[in-house]
């Protein structure tokens, strides 16, 4: 239907326009449905590999030990357990590194399952193939492991947080990753973020329209693209070479150690995320009207108090915004770490900047490099820790954004 | 000189905005107490003209001024005078309501607090509601965004945001352009009160309001040359409007031009 098709001087282009218009809404619905589609694959095969059947072999049946199941047995039966089956030069080893006395029940049980009973995981399954091939599962053990038990193991467990590294996968967790994702992440946003923003401010307040600024201008937005690797580069140069008596804590009294410090590796993602933040910053000062300026000025604000009563209260949003993609970037960044010398394999906690140190993804990398089967669902175990501290570390950022954005 | 004692003066002031002329020769006074109008085709320099009375041209790039801008005794464009404390002894109101996205009560207190203020705050923001005639209505929330309230509204507190820095000069671009009728006779009717304790230029282009308010009036107009604005014709709003001595000046506010 058109209202007076003779006289105008329009040709009839609504029909056309509509059916783009429909074209689009199918293209955009569909690339939506494709992206959750990939989500919703990788999520899964992530998730069915922290849990799952087991088979695995002892040296000590359980059962032979004590009567009742060993996870019912007191403390101070199993240290009397663990003095009666091992060699008395492990146990009085074992005593000096940690007196039994002060140890946890669950310590003491670990010992028991590593050195008594000595279980091996000879072989696991993920959860989707345990649930379906059961039957198929065991027999395929009973001919190739007769001595071997199935059952099931969650490899998403609270002991996998709070365990350090370990050689056997039953016994290692994530404990020293997290602590170094969270130590390196904290120096980094202290870092980062204050300068970061300063220099926006700088940039979008301040620098007057000179051939300098411009140029500055420029060199900010490429440092965004640059490979992340180069970055690495430059911190082992400057942070852990030149910079090692500052960077491994000897100019301030710590004395063992070199530069492949958590302040190396939070030197160096800051500089990898300032350009991300410095231009997101930018976005957001820009965005404020001009308007509100102008009224400040107009009461006699100087520049500073204009930029920082009124122009960063209304830009906090807008730049809390960047910082969590940016701070998202920090944590899930690998290359980078592993040129500036992340230890592949700690046992001790990270205790300050000066710390050795390990984080998340390089966990991940190294275990998915084993050759074992078993380490590989340690890597998902632990891709599920980093992802659900991305989403807390997220979380947090969007709620201090929602108490800024909200007005006095 | 058609004003004995001006508060504030123009004397032969060009601005350049870059290599653009946008005034030329400017002369004009503006008498204590009094309400002093630029009227004027669009585009021909009143807005140009108000900011160099509290130096807010200084904000934007690559302008150059000459000529003089007294204040009392003072040049307002010597370098030994501080713009930032020019900017708040002459308030400015612009053209467009522009609270601070923040509640009624900060909006008020936020210039004073800046600026040392060191009596009672409550009392302050009440006062200057109440003389921007805003208080009754806005009493009970002033905690609240300024943001919600009407365009009518916002301007009275943009007013009363101006006032609360204890101003000499209030400069006014076009305060009544976005406000219907109503609103517009409110602001009118404040803009009387506030001259007992205000100078006030304003700049408007309504005819009507320029012959109600005002008690001067300069008539801007482009040069011949239609390079850069400058003053026509400068006098008392009552014989301005009656009997105007420049053509071009009978035919603008008798609508007969631009
Ligand atoms: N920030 C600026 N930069 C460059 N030129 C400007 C700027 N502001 C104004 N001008 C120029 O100066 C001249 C006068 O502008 P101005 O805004 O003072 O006019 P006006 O009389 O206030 O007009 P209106 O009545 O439409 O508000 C115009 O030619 C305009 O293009
Ligand atoms: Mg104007």
């Amino acid at each position: 239907m058109s209202f007076d098709p003779e006289r105008s001087n329009f040709a009839p282009t609504l029909r056309s326009r509509r059916t783009w218009a429909r074209i689009g809404r199918w293209l955009f619905i569909a690339a939506t449905v494709v992206a959750l589609a990939a989500l919703m694959m990788m999520l899964y095969n992530v998730a069915t590999s922290t849990v799952g059947l087991v088979a695995v072999e002892y040296e000590r049946e359980p059962s032979t030990l004590v009567e009742q199941p060993l996870e019912e047995v007191s403390k101070e039966e199993l240290v009397a357990l663990l003095q009666a089956n091992i060699s008395a030069g492990l146990f009085r080893r074992l005593e000096h590194d940690q007196p039994f006395a002060t140890r946890s029940r669950e310590t003491v049980y670990d010992l028991v399952i590593e050195h008594v009973v000595a279980e091996t995981i000879v072989r696991s399954w993920p959860l989707d193939k345990s649930l379906v091939d059961r039957a198929a599962i065991e027999a395929e053990i009973a001919a190739d492991y007769p001595t071997a038990r199935v059952r099931f193991h969650a490899w998403l467990q609270p002991q996998f947080l709070t365990r350090s590294m370990s050689s056997n996968p039953e016994q290692a967790g994530v404990r020293t990753a997290l602590l170094g994702s969270l130590w390196m992440v904290l120096i980094t946003m202290l870092l980062a973020f204050p300068i970061g923003v300063g220099s926006a401010i700088y940039l979008e307040e301040y620098a007057s329209d000179t051939l300098l600024n411009s140029i500055l201008q420029s060199n900010i937005n490429n440092l965004a693209g640059i490979p992340s690797i180069i970055y690495g580069m430059l911190g082992l140069a400057i942070f852990v070479r030149t910079l090692e008596p500052y960077t491994s804590g000897a100019a301030f009294g710590v004395l063992d150690g070199n530069g492949r410090t958590i302040l190396s590796a939070s030197l160096t993602m800051a500089l990898l995320i300032l350009p991300i933040i410095i231009v997101s910053a930018q976005e957001a000062i820009r965005a404020v009207p001009q308007s509100i300026r102008l009224a400040s000025y107009g009461l006699g604000a100087t520049r500073w108090q204009t930029t920082w009563y009124q122009v960063l209260p209304v830009a906090m949003p807008g730049i809390l915004t960047g910082t969590i993609l940016a701070m998202s970037r920090a944590i899930g960044e690998t290359a980078p770490l592993i040129v500036v010398g992340a230890s592949t394999f700690i046992v001790s906690d990270p205790t300050g900047p000066f710390s050795k140190f390990t984080v998340l993804p390089i966990q991940i990398y190294q275990w998915t490099s084993r050759p074992q089967a078993e380490f590989r669902h340690l890597a998902a175990t632990a891709i599920v820790v980093l992802l659900v501290l991305l989403l807390t570390l997220n979380a947090t950022a969007v709620l201090v954004r929602q108490r800024l954005g909200r007005l006095p | 000189m058609l004003i004995e004692n001006p508060l504030m003066e123009a004397r032969q002031v060009t601005l350049y905005y870059g290599a653009s002329e946008a005034l030329r020769d400017v002369t004009l006074q503006a008498a204590p107490h009094q309400i002093t109008a630029l009227i004027g085709p669009s585009g021909c320099g009143k807005s140009t003209m108000l900011r160099c009375f509290n130096r807010m041209n200084d904000l934007i790039p690559h302008v150059r001024l000459s000529g003089q801008i007294l204040y009392r005794t003072h040049d307002l464009y010597h370098p030994d005078i501080d713009p930032v404390e020019v900017r708040r002894k002459i308030g400015m109101v612009f053209q467009k309501p522009n609270p601070f996205p923040k509640s009624i009560y900060e909006n008020v207190a936020w210039g004073a607090r800046l600026n040392g203020y060191r009596g009672n705050m409550d009392e302050l923001v009440e006062r200057c509601l109440r003389q921007a005639a805003l208080w009754d209505e806005v009493q009970d929330q002033l905690r609240k965004s300024a943001l919600a309230l009407s365009g009518g509204q916002q301007q009275r507190l943009c007013i009363a945001r101006t006032i609360a820095t204890e101003p000499e000069v209030i400069l006014m671009d076009e305060p009544c352009s976005a406000l219907d009728p109503i609103a517009t006779l409110r602001i009118e009717d404040l803009m009387r009160e506030l001259k007992e304790r205000y100078t006030i230029i304003i700049v408007t282009h309504n005819m009507q309001q320029a012959a109600r308010v005002s008690d001067y009036t300069a008539m801007m107009m482009l040069t011949d040359d239609r390079a850069a604005g400058t003053i026509i014709e400068f006098g008392e709003t009552q014989r301005l409007f009656t009997t105007p001595s420049d053509r071009r000046t009978e035919d603008y506010i008798t609508g007969r031009f631009g």
